[in-house]
């Protein structure tokens, strides 16, 4: 009998210390990048990003199809390194971010494919259209860094296309974008 | 006569106030239409480069026409009318300077909000004095268009004034302003 209580109160023991691999992160702002590059004309691109975003994801090493993200973005933060066209862009021909301030990201299938690559699905929100989309992920490293934290990064890329999202785009050559996001996570 | 006197206007203020008048309702419109077109419209760029270059020139003239106003003898109001409608009439003469004042520059700190200078014509340009205010070019734009608008009503009560004097009162307001003599 009091063997069995033992096992147990080690057992319970054992399952509380359990290392968790389902671990939760933060997107640090910081080191988290998100952005599109679009047609100039036809003749060049447009590259562009939005400043103000927070966001957390989770990333289990041991099942990686557990992982999570969920991301908000501030649309009135786009910036194209250029004012005025960037007022064009908050403006009621293309974002219009007084009427929607926020784009929203939230995952709903991680595919893992083993090599360090995954295609994360999702459901994005932008110009009050909600629109699933699939990026592909690189899972680029992980580890402690120098100041007692432990970080983990990815990089995902997919295309968008304006229609999707109701926004008619400035001409017939600029109507798709490749989105590039670089994340960076701090484990909390 | 080239300055004003007690009871006349020069050639130089005339000139200021009907090529201003011109210049000032010419830019109203074209900064509605500009903002109106389509992105491959062959507008798109002329027509806001022509806004910012004609608007610097104009600031510069506004402010030589302050210098011109402080330096002259002002005309006495003609007519019988009350004391008050005198003040009104100054009110809205000092209201006209103020807003455009106010409009260039909230119209150079949406051209500048990112440190770019505003280039005039192809010969000078206008530096940046505020650049880093984070979306200033969008706080700018609207101060601009509302206070554009605005003016817009202030030049219709002050030329309702002027039409008052000349059909109403049937003083020589308006042609002094004209420099008519008769």
């Amino acid at each position: 009998m009091k063997r069995t209580l033992m096992t147990m109160a080690a057992a319970a023991l054992l399952v509380l210390t359990a290392p968790v691999f389902a671990d939760d992160y933060k997107i640090d702002t910081g080191h988290t990048f998100i952005q599109f590059k679009i047609s100039h004309l036809g003749y060049s691109y447009v590259i562009g990003r939005f400043n103000d975003f927070e966001g957390t994801f989770t990333y289990d090493e041991k099942d990686p199809s557990k992982s999570r993200v969920e991301a908000s973005i501030v649309t009135g933060s786009i910036d194209s390194s250029h004012a005025e066209r960037d007022k064009h862009l908050r403006g009621s021909k293309f974002l219009s971010v007084g009427k929607y301030p926020g784009a929203r990201f939230v995952s709903t299938v991680f595919e893992d494919q083993s090599n360090g690559k995954a295609l994360l699905k999702g459901d994005l929100t932008l110009h009050g259209v909600t629109k699933p989309i699939t990026l592909d992920v690189t899972h680029v490293g992980a580890g402690k860094d120098p100041w007692g934290g432990y970080r983990r990064g990815f990089e995902g890329t997919t295309r968008l296309s304006l229609k999707d999202f109701g926004i008619k785009g400035p001409g017939p050559t600029s109507q798709e974008l490749e989105v590039l996001v670089v994340v960076e996570g701090i484990r909390t | 006569m080239l300055k004003n006197s007690t009871s006349e206007y020069g050639w130089i203020g005339i000139t200021l106030h009907w090529g201003m008048a011109v210049v000032i309702i010419g830019l109203f419109a074209l900064g509605l239409y500009m903002t109106s077109l389509d992105y491959y419209d062959p507008w798109y760029q002329k027509g806001p480069n022509l806004h910012r270059s004609i608007g610097v020139l104009l600031l510069t003239v506004l402010v030589f026409r302050l210098v011109w106003r402080i330096a002259n003898p002002r005309p006495e109001p003609l007519g019988d009318d009350p004391p008050v409608l005198h003040k009104a009439a100054e009110l809205v003469h000092r209201l006209l300077y103020l807003f455009l004042f106010a409009i260039a520059f909230s119209g150079y700190l949406i051209s500048t909000a990112d440190g770019r200078a505003v280039e005039v014509f192809d010969w000078f340009s206008v530096p940046a004095l505020l650049p880093g205010v984070e979306n200033l070019e969008d706080y700018a734009g609207e101060v601009h268009l509302v206070l554009a608008i605005t003016l817009m009503v202030l030049v219709g009560v002050h030329a309702a004034g002027a039409l008052k004097h000349h059909f109403i009162d049937k003083d020589r307001t308006l042609l002094r302003m004209l420099g008519i003599n008769k």
